[in-house]
C-alpha cells in the first residue's frame, strides 16, 4: 500500500480544515434547515451589471486581458476609490484579482519569507492564517475584546510586535464580528505602524457596508499610505460573490511583485466579469445604497431580537454579521450551534471557527430577508426555552 | 424615519408594527403614529395585494384606454379626469403628454364588458373627444414584480465563510 499522505506537502497536510466546512457538511445533511449561516449577499447581482457581462460575451470579449486587468477597469477602480473613500491611486497601483481571496494569497506570497510574522487580530475570517502558513509565515494572534467593540488598540498591537513582525493584517468592517474602526481609532495605530515599518494588509471587502459612520481606510493616512496593501472587490458591495472579482491597491513595487505571482498562476481575472465590473463601478452607486439600507434595517431587527431573547449582542457597525455572546447558556460555541441545528434546524456558525477568540460567540448573518430572520429568531427562542427547561441533552 | 419606513413597507405591506419598530429602532407607538399621519396625508394610499388573476379561475380582462379630451377654461383637464375616475371599472388614470390626454386602465369580466363600458360610458363623458382601446394579452411585470419569474435562483450554500 502506498501512503499517499506521505507525498503531500507538509504545510498543506497540516492545514486544519476550516471549522465552517465541517459545520457545512453537518447542516447540509438536514432537510428544512433555516440557515443564518452564509457569508454572501442574498440580493441578485443588479441587472445592469449582469447585462454588461452578457453584452461582453456577445461582443466576443472572451480572450485574456492584460495581467493586471483591463486598463478601463483599473481606471474606474481608481475613480471609485477616490469618489467613495478619498483614496488616491493610479492605474499602475491596481491589480485585478480573482476575488478578494486571491488578493490575500498574493499579498502573503509576495511579502513573506519563511519565519516572518504576521499579526492577525481575531476573531477573523478563516482564510488569513492558511494563506500566511502557505507562504511560510507565522501568525501571531491578538484576541480582540467585545468590550472594545472588537477594535485593535495600540497597546494590543505593541504587545504583539517582535523583530520578525512584517505584516499587520486588518479586516474592518469585520467578518465575523461586524466591528469597525473609525479614523480616530486608526490614528492611534498609525505612529506604531510607521515607527516599526510594518506593512498593513487591509481587507476592505465590506467597506460599502458601514451603517453608522462613513468607512475610513487606513490607506487614507498619508504617513503610511505606501505601507498599506488594500484588498477589495465586488462580492459584498455589488452582490457579486460568484463572479470572483476583486482587486489590490498598493505601492507599484508591491503591485509588480504580486502581479508576478498572479501572471503565472492566474494569468488574468475572468474577462466578462471585468467588463461587468466596469459597469458596476460606473453606474452601481445607487444600487449599493439600496442594499445598504436593507442590511441596516435587518441588522437593527436582528440585534434587537437577539437582545430580547437574552443573548447579549454587540451592535455591529458594519458588514452583515452579528456576533452574539452565548456564554450565558453554559454551552460552547460548537455545542450551541450543533444543538441549535439538531433541535431546531437552524444553522449559525460557531464563533471558534474564526479563532479561539471567537469561543463563546456565534456568527449570525443578516444577509436574509426580515421574514427569514424572524423565523430564525423564533427557532433560537424555542431552542433557548428548551435549554432553560432542561429539555436539551448536551 | 418617514422615508425609511416607506421604503420598507413599499415592497412588503405585511410587516407588523413590532417588526417595523425593531428594524427602525423606534417605539411601536411612534411607528403607529407615523403611519397614521402618513395615511391621513395620503402619502400612504392603501395596502394592496398584487394579485395575478390570470393564475386563478376568475374571468378578468384588462385594457388600457387612450382618451382624447379637450381642456376647460379654469379647470384644465381636472373636471374631465374627476368624471372618468369616479367609475369603479377604472383602476388607474393618468394625464399624459403626447398624442392622447389620458390613459386609463380598465378591468371587466369579458372583452365585451370592457368594450361596452368604453363605448357607453367613457366615450360619452363631456369633454372626451375620442378613445382607443388596447386589450392586455399577458402581464409580465407589475409594480416592480415579475409575475413569471423564470430565473433559476441557485440556492445559496447553507453555510459559507
Amino acid at each position: 500500500m502506498i501512503d499517499y499522505e506521505s507525498y503531500l506537502n507538509t504545510t498543506v497536510r497540516d492545514l486544519a480544515p476550516s471549522g465552517i466546512r465541517k459545520f457545512f457538511d453537518l447542516a447540509n445533511q438536514i432537510e428544512g434547515v433555516v440557515s443564518l449561516g452564509v457569508g454572501e449577499p442574498d440580493f441578485d447581482t443588479p441587472w445592469h451589471v449582469r447585462e454588461a457581462a452578457i453584452y461582453a460575451l456577445e461582443k466576443g470579449k472572451t480572450f485574456y486581458t492584460a495581467n493586471p486587468g483591463l486598463l478601463e477597469l483599473r481606471k474606474e477602480i481608481c475613480a471609485y476609490q477616490k469618489r467613495k473613500f478619498n483614496l488616491d491611486y493610479q492605474e499602475d497601483q491596481v491589480l485585478v484579482t480573482v476575488g478578494g481571496s486571491e488578493g490575500i494569497d498574493l499579498a502573503c506570497r509576495a511579502l513573506l519569507n519563511p519565519g516572518d510574522e504576521v499579526i492577525l487580530p481575531t476573531p477573523s475570517y478563516v482564510a488569513y492564517s492558511p494563506a500566511i502558513a502557505l507562504s511560510g509565515g507565522i501568525t501571531k494572534y491578538i484576541e480582540l475584546k467585545e468590550e472594545n467593540g472588537f477594535k485593535l488598540t495600540p497597546e494590543m498591537l505593541e504587545a504583539a510586535l517582535t523583530d520578525r513582525t512584517k505584516i499587520l493584517l486588518l479586516n474592518y468592517p469585520n467578518n465575523p464580528t461586524g466591528g469597525t474602526m473609525s479614523r480616530d481609532d486608526f490614528a492611534l495605530l498609525v505612529p506604531i505602524i510607521k515607527k516599526y515599518g510594518l506593512i498593513v494588509v487591509s481587507d476592505e471587502i465590506y467597506a460599502e457596508l458601514c451603517y453608522d459612520e462613513h468607512f475610513c481606510s487606513i490607506a487614507s493616512f498619508d504617513d503610511i499610505k505606501d505601507q498599506v496593501i488594500v484588498i477589495s472587490g465586488f462580492s459584498k458591495a455589488y452582490a457579486m460573490t460568484g463572479w470572483r472579482l476583486g482587486y489590490l491597491l498598493a505601492h507599484p513595487t508591491f503591485i509588480k511583485a504580486m502581479n508576478k505571482v498572479h501572471q503565472f498562476v492566474i494569468m488574468c481575472a475572468n474577462t466578462m466579469a471585468q467588463y461587468a465590473g466596469i459597469e458596476a463601478l460606473k453606474n452601481g452607486d445607487e444600487g449599493i445604497e439600496q442594499m445598504r439600507l436593507s442590511y441596516l434595517a435587518r441588522r437593527n431587527y436582528l440585534v434587537e431580537g437577539l437582545n430580547r431573547l437574552g443573548l447579549k449582542t454587540f451592535m455591529p457597525r458594519g458588514a452583515f454579521y452579528v456576533f452574539p455572546c452565548i456564554k450565558s447558556t453554559g454551552l460552547t460555541s460548537k455545542q450551541f450551534c450543533e444543538l441549535l441545528l439538531s433541535e431546531e434546524k437552524c444553522a449559525c456558525v460557531p464563533g471558534d471557527a474564526f479563532g479561539d477568540a471567537g469561543e463563546g460567540y456565534v456568527r449570525i448573518s443578516y444577509a436574509y430577508s426580515i421574514e427569514q430572520l424572524k423565523e430564525g429568531l423564533s427557532r433560537i427562542e424555542s431552542f433557548l426555552k428548551k435549554l432553560d427547561d432542561g429539555k436539551v441533552k448536551v | 424615519m418617514e422615508e425609511k419606513l416607506l421604503q420598507l413597507i413599499e415592497k412588503q405591506a405585511r410587516y407588523s408594527v413590532s417588526d417595523l419598530a425593531m428594524a427602525l429602532q423606534e417605539s411601536e407607538e411612534n411607528i403607529l403614529e407615523t403611519m397614521s399621519e402618513l395615511e391621513r396625508k395620503r402619502v400612504i394610499c392603501g395596502y394592496h395585494t398584487l394579485v395575478n388573476w390570470d393564475k386563478t379561475n376568475k374571468e378578468k380582462v384588462q385594457a388600457l384606454i387612450q382618451i382624447n379630451s379637450t381642456p376647460e377654461r379654469e379647470y384644465g383637464y381636472d373636471r374631465v379626469a374627476a368624471r372618468i375616475a369616479r367609475y369603479p371599472e377604472v383602476d388607474t388614470l393618468y394625464l399624459l403628454s403626447g398624442s392622447s390626454e389620458f390613459i386609463v386602465e380598465v378591468s371587466g369580466k369579458t372583452m365585451q364588458d370592457v368594450a361596452m363600458f368604453v363605448g357607453s360610458k367613457l366615450a360619452c363623458i363631456e369633454g372626451v373627444t375620442g378613445t382607443s382601446t388596447l386589450f392586455v394579452l399577458k402581464k409580465y411585470k407589475k409594480a416592480g414584480m415579475l409575475l413569471e419569474d423564470n430565473e433559476d435562483r441557485q440556492e445559496r450554500l447553507v453555510v459559507t465563510p
